[in-house]
């Protein structure tokens, strides 16, 4: 069933009796020629982009519990190409292409929008390296501009310009950035997926890997054995588990993020903000809620939930920055759990695991990458080659030194990224 | 519409108020909901989407319908309840979310056009053509959306924050938390009881049942006379515990009074961070509605809510008031209205079977399937089998049953669990370490059981603390049977609404099970079915139970969605306290600090710090001109500037020798007494953390320097070595950073200066140190150099450094000198190509900085074997190097790209990039730190500089970084 | 959040600065393989559950602490010193 407003209207005309299931719910055959574990926004988006660029038939999504259920059901719906370093650049680059026509390649309108992003710097060290951001973005071919205060306070005239301990001293504009509806880019995606016979399975966990003389068999799950040549495993939060389960040990530490959303308030905030004296990002989506969040916990941790000490961190940031939203009301905090790496930076690659691929630690930058982290990952899948715009995500890197992507120069520690 | 007599308010204080512009009175004690409700105004809201008029469906904090705007100008707070907002004289409350008026809102054309609205009906329009979103469906849509408006500027009034300890914590003041804290208080134990409502009492506030002979509300104003009474008990009215966090933490927010926010300077709400030992959930429960077509007209509401604005507000509901029900709630409510002589026009009670002594039209086996009226409620249909009718009724309270506050048991992850006998869902037991849920929190509905409930957990909190319990006889109360039958939706045409606020109705959430969103997760993503201010305290379990019976599973299987905190929504301005303005980060100030500002200096912060930029003199236009000056007297006569900002490590011990060899690349065993070495250090991974001179001040003295960036990281670092890779060492580590005021005295006449001021030779070899004295002060004196000069800093106890400085500077400038700021500072090292955290700034290794040779081969140190690494060293690299403009005085940007003098400047071009940049008086040039790929073989050649943000390209000839002084001589001599 | 110093008692999150898994107590010796060293640095069990990870009582004694603790519920099982389980070790 194609989407449209037309097909709205006659639907509402005829008591909405019409609509049919976004996707299919799958049982789990005997044997598949890919299976991918996880239904997330990667796991499906790899999903669909294997059946539709590679013409993949028999391909599973194995997904424990409902789909879109991890972090593209819980973050913060930022989608930037703002990075500094060869390897994130050119994929960011090409996943925010990729975004720039996702609704109508999914026939789903997943309400990206491309509302701006600005990254506040408060003294000359920030502006230098905001510079060089934006300068890299330049090269990548990607847009940048420099603001003065003059125009942040024009464009943003409600961020305190005058008493702040951190003076604003300028900022970088991205005008392609911005946010998009998170629950909807899993769902497009499932839908699409579905569409060209893919099966979606979900309430089905997967509690073994099975190798056999070097290379993947197939899994085992709580819906019994599936055969297939090929694995993809694209669990984020959980991939230190399911990497277990084929023998490894990830270079990742699990940390939980926090976020959170206020009541819903007419339009107040038409930009996404970015703090540069303590982490704090902050957008208004289209149901009127501000959507904000700041730093990991910095505990390692599976909960999913948060602790007080950085949702309070959060808050004053956003007190300093802009003290109109004082009045706002938190409504809702929760909690993802991030697949921290010691660089930053992700990892879609092969394993040491004939057949057996991992898509994974995303820190928190995970959601925009969505679509590209789909067509990279199906492209490694399906060519058993890397993606050009991927092939710096590999698991080697932290061995031999070569070709690290640590954005904050922080260091091997996993919860300073 | 008031009775004459009776309830909770003060008739002796009248109070005055406007909504909408208009003036109204009430009473001390009312709320804006009773007062409004007591002058007959029932519209207090439009609905999200469709516009629908509202009027409040309940009486608490829970309330989806009545959300206003209080106050004017830029302290407004949209989104307030009316249902829990104190009435007070000159409150000026607003409707919101409707144009042109509450009473007629253009929006509400929204509800014709419903069959076009359903359930997520924008994931599959506004995609053609594509541009539009942007341009033209999305500013629409988020017009129309949202509810209150912020004022856009910041409010004057203040917030604060606040820790507090307990024993025990009790969460809610009604029968159940009264007694749990009258229990524990009685046995010794620090009772905090906080409780959302202006006044303890909870359910009791509201029902007219007695407890121990006395009505309810007289019983707990007694009791909570006694427990504030008590020492060890503080009572925290108007404080909603919002969350659960880890070992015993819970977050309140307290709302001040109104008679306190007039006060100057009071915080008008205060977020705690309780931590108690053990917990009470005494939160009660919420009575959900049934969803029936059109039960959203101004008029319906909850019975238990009826019953709170007839029996605590004394406000007749309505002149017709029909009741509607599936438990005995409903015939409560019947009896209390009678009992003030408020007509009852029916009584629909859903159970087959149920009986009434009420004198009323009592309809068993009924149910209520529609309601009539547009912005007030008209008439009701009932439907029984084989026939139906039609009442005229102006209000109709309606009860499902009851939700025990399960919110804050699942805040730590736990899920409640369904008790079909209840038809409710109940704690898990153990949900949180700590916490023992009584009351209707825990399923007991009656005043008896609650009074029971709550006294036990008590006791067991009391003795859980090793405390001795108090015996002591339970009040006789109202000891009913809480007898329910399940009833979420009248079937039939029309709209149903489940989720009041967000306008999710029964035909949306059977909508989104036929479009495969069948998880419950799904659902509410979905339809958006608990996801407004109210988080679906009204409607969950309600919309699980119609999906669930869409999707044919049960209840329990269907389950929740999770529980967050807030339990009720907090301002940020509140959480986030303190923080605005100045307030959200300590500063630090150097001693020199007030003599700066005296000078003219402009302050710069880094990190925490304050450090002065520049130190304009009369004439100089620009800074470029002060630091040009300072440069220029640093390099011809004597600078003074403040440097106690950088790290300063005293280390002590037998090994402390040994240890700095292991955190640092270099030796230091080799270091002999008086003398001071550079060095660089590693993290683990091989990139370079820090650098800085390192003191030997005594045989097993040491003092470190590290940069005033990193000096918490290092001290961090050097503990963690110590402690976790050898604790075997016999040394101690502290931060003398505050303890010394250190000042660099930099240029050819620094040694004439100094010998001045203490008095004698310096007789100080380069790299040198050792105690000095000026009077009685006992200083330190290192031969150091950061500007290429003949270079010394001096360091005194702090408390001495406003002095020092002043006559440094004094004697500095009566030698043609003075001080100098950042600027000078950066433009001197950028001259001898010393580096600062812009060059280190944590991907950097020591190879990529020229200073491989300094990892020592003979020994192991922190990060050796991570620098090993082989993508970490060889041409690869961009590597440090100085640029120079090919064209004299042409600009080089810090952050600008390096290319290939004919290459397109795009990424896979990029060769390197600028670090550091200045105009350099001595050389009279453009000056430039940067790093370029293989750059130390690059010397000579001209790279082009591209900076695409300000359109700047410069032709940049590689160099050796150092710039300046290339020998030494200056330093060293 | 709370933590209990076996130097000061239990005390609020906020005083403690968190690294990581008390691995890095486990430094390979300097001649080990680069799979060691990559081992030690950035390979994690990162477990679902018990962990035993590196707190330091910053705001407060300066301790290195390593605490047990279920990375699922949060609870602590114990807090040791660093320094103790290393001589001791």
């Amino acid at each position: 069933m194609r989407f449209s407003g037309l097909r709205v209207l006659r639907e509402g005309l005829r008591g909405n009796r019409g609509w049919r299931p976004h996707w299919r719910d799958a049982s789990p055959r005997p044997a598949y020629d890919a299976i991918i574990i996880g239904g997330g926004g990667h796991g499906l988006a790899t999903a669909y982009y294997l059946a539709k660029k590679h013409g993949a038939q028999r391909i599973a999504v194995l997904e424990k519990g409902y789909l879109g259920g991890g972090n593209i059901g819980r973050n913060t719906t930022i989608v930037r190409a703002n990075y500094l370093l060869p390897g994130n650049s050119e994929f960011y680059s090409h996943s925010l292409k990729l975004w720039e026509g996702m609704e109508e390649e999914l026939n789903y309108n997943v309400m990206h929008s491309q509302r701006g992003q600005i990254v506040l710097f408060h003294d000359d060290g920030q502006r230098d390296a905001a510079i060089r951001r934006g300068n890299a973005m330049r090269n990548q071919g990607d847009d940048a501009e420099l603001l003065s205060v003059a125009d942040l306070r024009r464009m943003v005239p409600y961020l305190d310009y005058d008493q702040a301990r951190f003076p604003i001293r300028g900022g970088l504009l991205q005008r392609r950035a911005g946010t998009a509806r998170h629950d909807a880019v899993a769902w497009g995606y499932a839908r699409a997926a579905s569409d060209l016979g893919v099966d979606l399975i979900q309430n089905c966990e997967v509690t073994g890997v099975d190798v056999k003389d070097g290379a993947v068999r197939g899994v085992q799950t709580t819906r019994g054995a599936i055969a297939a040549p090929k694995v993809g495993i694209i669990v984020a939060g959980r991939s230190s588990q399911v990497a277990a389960m084929a023998g490894m040990r990830l270079p990742i530490e699990s940390h939980v993020l926090q976020a959170f959303v206020t009541e819903g308030l007419k339009p107040c905030l038409d930009h996404v903000i970015s703090f540069g004296m303590g982490h704090f990002y902050i957008s208004q989506s289209d149901k009127g809620g501000l959507v904000f969040g700041g730093d990991l916990d910095f505990y390692a941790s599976y909960a999913a939930r948060g602790n007080l000490p950085m949702a309070e961190h959060v808050m004053e940031a956003g007190m300093t920055l802009m003290p109109m939203i004082g009045k706002a009301k938190v409504l809702r905090s929760w909690g993802g759990i991030m697949d921290m790496t010691p660089d930053g930076s992700p990892i879609i690659d092969r394993t040491s695991v004939e057949g057996l691929y991992v898509d994974c630690g995303w820190c928190y930058g995970g959601f925009k990458a969505v679509p590209a982290s789909g067509d990279c990952m199906a492209h490694l899948m399906a060519l058993d080659r890397p993606h050009e715009a991927a092939k710096r995500f590999r698991l080697d890197r932290f061995r031999t030194g070569r070709g690290l992507m640590d954005e904050e120069g922080t260091g091997s520690q996993h919860n300073l990224h | 519409m008031r009775f004459a007599q009776g309830g909770l308010i003060d008739r002796e204080a009248p109070v005055e108020f406007s909504f909408d512009g208009r003036s109204y009175r009430g009473f001390a004690g009312d709320t804006l909901a009773s007062a409004l409700l007591a002058n007959d105004i029932r519209l207090m809201g439009r609905s999200f989407k469709y516009h629908r008029p509202r009027g409040p469906l309940t009486a608490g904090s829970e309330e989806p319908n009545a959300l206003v705007t209080l106050g004017e100008g830029p302290g407004q707070e949209p989104n307030a309840r009316a249902t829990t907002c104190e009435v007070h004289d000159g409150l000026v409350a607003r409707s919101q979310n409707r144009w042109p008026g509450l009473g007629f809102d253009l929006l509400g054309v929204n509800d014709w056009a419903a069959p076009f609205l359903g359930a997520g009906f924008y994931y599959k329009t506004f995609m053609w053509p594509k541009s539009f979103w942007e341009r033209l469906y999305e500013p629409l849509i988020r017009r129309a959306a949202g509810l209150g408006s912020l004022s856009g500027v910041a409010s004057a009034e203040t917030c604060d924050k606040a820790f507090a300890h307990c024993d025990l914590l009790v969460i809610g003041a009604g029968p159940a938390g009264l007694m749990a804290a009258l229990a524990a208080a009685r046995a010794g134990a620090d009772v905090i009881l906080a409780d959302e409502d202006t006044r303890p009492g909870g359910a009791l506030l509201r029902e007219s049942g007695e407890v121990a002979g006395q009505p309810g509300a007289h019983w707990a104003v007694q009791v909570s006379e006694e427990l504030a009474g008590m020492d060890n008990v503080r009572i925290m009215c108007r404080t909603s515990v919002t969350g659960v966090y880890d070992h015993g933490t819970y977050a309140a927010l307290e709302r001040a009074a109104p008679a306190t926010v007039r006060r100057e300077g009071a915080a008008t709400e205060t977020f705690w961070r309780i931590v108690a030992r053990r917990t009470v959930l005494a939160a009660g429960a919420l009575e959900r509605p049934v969803a029936f077509r059109d039960n959203d007209r101004p008029g319906v509401m909850l019975a238990g809510a009826v019953r709170a604005y007839a029996n605590r507000w004394a406000v007749r509901p309505g002149r017709a008031v029909a009741v509607f029900g599936n438990n005995d709630s409903a015939h409560r409510t019947a009896r209390d209205l009678m009992a003030r002589g408020v007509h009852v026009c029916a009584l629909v009670d859903a159970r087959h079977g149920a009986r009434t002594d009420l004198d009323l039209p009592f309809f068993p086996g009924a149910v209520v399937s529609r309601a009539h009226g547009g912005r007030r409620l008209e008439a009701v249909d009932i439907r029984m089998p084989g026939r139906s009718l039609r009442l005229r009724a102006d209000c109709l309270a309606i009860s499902g049953g009851w939700n025990p506050s399960v919110h804050l048991t699942c805040h730590l992850g736990a899920r409640p669990v369904w008790d079909a006998d209840l038809v409710a869902f109940l704690p898990g037991a153990g949900a949180v370490p700590g916490l023992d849920v009584a009351g209707a929190a825990s399923g007991v509905f009656s005043t008896a059981g609650c009074l029971e409930s709550g006294w036990h957990a008590g006791m067991a909190a009391a003795r859980a603390l090793d405390l001795k319990p108090v015996e002591a006889a339970i009040p006789k109360a109202e000891d009913g049977h809480y007898d329910i039958v399940p009833l979420w939706a009248v079937p039939g045409k029309g709209r149903a609404w489940v989720d009041f606020q967000n306008d999710v109705t029964v035909k949306d959430v059977s909508q989104a099970a036929q479009e495969n969103f069948r998880s419950v997760e799904h659902m509410k993503r979905y339809t958006t079915q608990g996801m407004a201010p109210d988080q679906g305290k009204n409607s969950n379990v309600v919309a699980l139970a119609v999906l669930a019976d869409a999707t044919r599973d049960g209840i329990p299987e269907t389950g929740t969605t999770t529980f967050r905190p807030p339990f009720t929504p907090v301002s940020i301005a509140a959480m986030g306290a303190g923080a605005q303005g100045m307030g959200f980060a300590p500063r630090r100030l150097t001693t020199s600090h007030r003599v700066s500002l005296r000078r003219g200096a402009p302050m710069l912060e880094v990190g925490l710090w304050y450090r002065p930029s520049h130190y304009p003199r009369v004439g100089e236009a620009t800074w470029r001109e002060s630091c040009d000056r300072e440069a220029r007297m640093v390099r011809e006569s004597v600078g003074i500037t403040d440097v106690s900002t950088l790290g300063k490590i005293d280390i002590q011990g037998p090994d402390a020798a040994r240890f700095l060899d292991f955190v640092y690349t270099n030796r230091f065993t080799t270091l002999a007494e008086g003398r001071v070495r550079y060095g660089l250090m590693l993290r683990e991974d091989g990139h370079v953390m820090d650098d800085g001179t390192t003191a030997r001040l005594g045989p097993e003295h040491y003092l470190m320097t590290t940069t005033t960036a990193a000096a918490g990281q290092v001290l961090r670092h050097l503990e963690f070595v110590h402690q976790c890779l050898c604790p075997h060492m016999d040394l101690r580590l502290i931060s003398v950073t505050e303890q010394w005021a250190q000042f660099a005295v930099a240029g050819p006449r620094a040694s004439a200066l100094l010998e001045e001021v203490l008095q004698g030779p310096l007789d100080l070899p380069f790299m040198g140190c050792r105690a000095v004295s000026m009077g009685p002060v006992g200083a330190r004196l290192f031969r150091i150099s950061f500007s290429g000069e003949q270079g010394y800093e001096i360091a005194v106890p702090s408390r001495y450094g406003e002095g020092l400085f002043s006559r440094l500077v004094d004697r500095a400038e009566a030698l043609g000198g003075g001080a100098y700021g950042m600027e000078a500072l950066n433009v001197l090292r950028i001259e001898k190509g010393f580096i600062t955290h812009a060059e280190i700034h944590g991907r950097v290794t020591a190879f990529d900085i020229g200073m491989a040779g300094m990892i020592s081969k003979d020994k192991d140190c922190i990060g050796k074997a991570a620098a090993a690494r082989p993508g970490l060293l060889g041409a690869e690299r961009e590597q440090l190097v100085g640029l120079r403009p090919v064209k004299s005085g042409a600009a080089i940007l810090a952050g600008a790209h390096l290319f290939e003098e004919q290459a397109e400047a795009i990424s896979r071009h990029d060769q390197g990039y600028v670090t550091s940049t200045c105009h350099s008086p001595a050389l009279g040039d453009t000056l430039a730190l940067g790093f370029l790929r293989n750059g130390r073989a690059r010397h000579g050649e001209v790279v082009r500089m591209v900076e695409h943000l300000q359109g700047v390209e410069t032709l940049c000839r590689v160099s050796d970084p150092l710039a300046f002084d290339p020998a030494g001589g200056r330093m060293r001599d | 959040m709370r933590i209990t110093c076996p130097i000061c008692g239990a005390r609020d999150r906020r005083e403690f600065y968190y690294m990581g898994a008390a691995v890095a107590l486990d430094r390979p010796v300097p001649e080990a393989d680069a799979a060691a060293w990559n081992a030690y640095i950035h390979e994690r069990d990162n477990p679902a559950g018990l962990t035993r990870d590196l707190w330091y009582h910053e705001a407060g004694c300066g301790a290195w602490l390593v605490v047990t603790r279920d990375t699922i519920s949060h609870e602590v099982h114990g807090v040791t010193l660093a320094s103790d389980m290393r001589a001791g070790g």
